[in-house]
């Protein structure tokens, strides 16, 4: 009986392939962009926490200048120099490196090819305090720093990009007139948040960068990084004590440099994503919802039709219970394919929008399977209840229903 | 448990009251029938005069007030919805005047639909569906869907669907009520035909006169009570 029961069902259901299809439409969109959305967030979420993660580990910058305030006057900040850098080594000694940057861009030229570029003028520390590591070749020796030498460490896009698969080791490139060597290769971190790529540069000993490319002595920024265990609101605070004497900053007036605490940062950026995804999920929560309410105006609108068939089971003969089976059946069949084919959709969807966002795929099980429950109850329920309300009439009400 | 010597059907004392109190409406007022196996009975009577509510009974589709409703010594009024259903499902065929075919469903398909519940093996139930197509006349159209037929041709459809199980008896109600004369006629002769080739009880309800003339015995309603009661060709 049951088998004869499910061939019934799925008659019905290629019998009526538009309302099937409406039906499965109706779920598929809604499973779809709840998964889709919620994936897209999740990734968002990755990104910009492995984003964090690259720039390093408790860490702090220091740049000179305040964010503008209402009422501040808009003078050029001092910058940093090397005599603050060493103060900051011999006076701090809860920090693991510390590393004078200065940021430039400047175009590379390697045999026929030339790539625009960002130039980072540092020492070795600055390897430890950015998180990177080496594919090959090896940092800059005590000497190469301490002259100025032309020596270079480059990035993973730098290498793709001008030497085609050739070792960059020992090459020279030119670089803004002057000829560096290659001496070592970082490792990938990949594309950053915000389609950034972190890969495009190459790493210069300070000095070389700013007789060569700057021109002056300043430092445009510190990075530093905290020993494990140690505080960084306790390092922030010695760090400032300090700045503020070697600056000559008088009590009341306010700092004209800023520290910056990417475990701040994290933490403001996290809850940031964290109100997207939310905002992400209600969004597709509300087109379920619409998918949902499509769902049952479908049904709905056959309830005339098929009350006149529950009519003409009735009177050939079928049970009350075996028209229930048949409708249930069927309910669950639609609901299930539209849940199934929602995910597969939204897996497209979101393999390709990840691609084209610069975010990581990030599978979400919980979500798939809620969706599919929750389409697939709408499904079954709006399916179903009509169904149960016609199979209950007496025959003849339900054949003479109009 | 049935009773094969005594009438097909019989009814004693039924009744049927729609609504209740001062709005309560009496459809059938004591009716006192027996059927017999082989019979060919036309129920005439005008609206209002408890015909479809008789028929409806009949068809366990509805449930007497009182009075009892015997089929081959079963007491129907006594049964369960789900026995009914079952007794609807081996032993009765309907033929409604609104042919109530199943829609985008092949003639053969609906043909086969009873056969379906009882449970009957697939090829066997194909069988007997083409069978019964080919007796109104209907061979080459099995694969048609409703719409695709004309109304004499769905309601042979329908009689088709009716006959397969080989009912005890068939139910036709006001059955060429949707139809012009000459397809009326072609459907009365069919239902003729099945009752003396092969000894289908039948009985029909109808207003019309030329069409209640086929029928062996006449049956008047008036105001829920049998007024005549006689085989066709005595005096009314």
């Amino acid at each position: 009986m049951l088998w004869n029961t499910i061939h019934l069902a799925l008659q019905a259901i290629r019998r009526n392939l538009l309302r099937s299809f409406l039906t499965i439409l109706g779920i598929v969109i809604g499973v779809a962009a709840v998964i889709t959305m919620v994936t897209l967030g999740n990734g968002a979420t990755q990104a910009i926490s492995n984003q964090i993660a690259s720039l390093g580990s408790n860490l702090l910058m220091l740049m000179p200048g305040q964010m503008m305030r209402p009422g501040t006057s808009g003078a050029t900040p001092k910058p940093f120099d090397i005599r603050d850098v060493e103060a900051i080594q011999t006076q701090i000694s809860s920090l693991k490196a510390v590393a004078p940057v200065v940021e430039s861009t400047a175009t590379v030229i390697y045999g026929s090819k030339n790539w625009s570029t960002s130039v980072v003028g540092s020492t070795n520390d600055y390897f430890i305090t950015s998180n990177w590591k080496f594919a090959s070749g090896r940092s800059f020796t005590e000497a190469e720093l301490r002259s100025g030498k032309a020596v270079c460490v480059i990035g993973d896009t730098l290498r793709r990009e001008l030497f085609n698969g050739k070792d960059p080791l020992g090459s020279s490139m030119r670089v803004k007139g002057f000829g560096a060597e290659v001496i070592g290769v970082l490792v990938g971190k990949g594309q950053g948040g915000m389609g950034r790529d972190q890969d495009d540069m190459l790493v210069l000993p300070l000095r070389t960068v700013q007789r060569r490319v700057a021109g002056n002595q300043n430092i445009n920024q510190i990075m530093l990084s905290v020993k494990d265990g140690v505080l960084s609101d306790d390092v922030v605070k010695q760090l400032k004590l300090l700045l503020r004497e070697r600056r000559r900053i008088t009590a009341g007036k306010d700092d004209d440099f800023e520290v910056f605490d990417t475990k701040e940062i994290a933490q403001t950026l996290s809850g940031t994503t964290k109100t997207l995804t939310g905002l992400l999920g209600a969004v597709a929560a509300v087109s379920l919802l619409v998918g949902g309410i499509g769902i049952m105006n479908i049904m709905l609108v056959s309830v005339t039709e098929r009350t006149r068939e529950i009519g003409i089971r009735l009177a050939v003969g079928a049970l009350e219970n075996e028209v229930l089976m048949q409708f249930m059946i069927e309910a669950i069949t639609l609901a299930s394919v539209g849940g199934l084919l929602g995910i597969a959709a939204a897996t497209l969807a979101s393999l390709v929008l990840t691609k084209m966002l610069f975010v990581p795929f990030a599978f979400n099980l919980g979500i798939n399977v809620l969706s599919f429950i929750f389409s697939a109850a709408i499904g079954i329920i709006f399916g179903f209840m009509p169904a149960r309300r016609a199979a209950k009439l007496n025959p003849i009400v339900a054949l003479r229903h109009e | 448990m049935t009773n094969q010597d005594g009438p097909l059907i019989e009814l004693v004392g039924l009744t049927k009251s729609y609504g209740e109190g001062a709005a309560e409406i009496q459809a059938l007022n004591g009716v006192d029938l027996r059927i017999n196996e082989g019979d060919f009975v036309a129920i005439m009577g005008p609206s209002g005069s408890g015909k479809s509510t008789i028929m409806n009974i009949l068809g366990c589709l509805d449930t007497p007030t009182a009075g009892a409703y015997i089929f081959r010594g079963i007491h129907v009024e006594t049964l369960s919805g789900r026995q009914r259903t079952l007794l609807r499902r081996y032993f009765l065929g309907f033929v409604f005047q609104g042919f109530n075919l199943l829609a985008r469903t092949t003639a053969l398909e609906n043909v086969e639909l009873p056969l379906l519940y009882r449970g009957v093996p697939k090829h066997e139930r194909h069988e007997a569906a083409e069978a019964a197509l080919g007796q109104v006349g209907l061979t080459g159209w099995e694969k048609h869907t409703p719409a695709e037929l004309s109304g004499g041709q769905q309601q042979r459809v329908a009689i088709a669907r009716a006959l397969v199980t080989n009912p005890s008896i068939l139910l036709a109600d006001e059955p060429t009520g949707n139809l012009d004369t000459k397809r009326g006629r072609e459907i009365m002769d069919l239902l003729t035909s099945l009752n003396r080739d092969r000894g289908i009880t039948v009985l029909m309800v109808t207003h019309d006169h030329d069409l209640a003339a086929y029928a062996k015995r006449i049956v008047r309603f008036v105001d829920g009570v049998v007024e005549h009661d006689a085989a066709n060709g005595e005096g009314r």
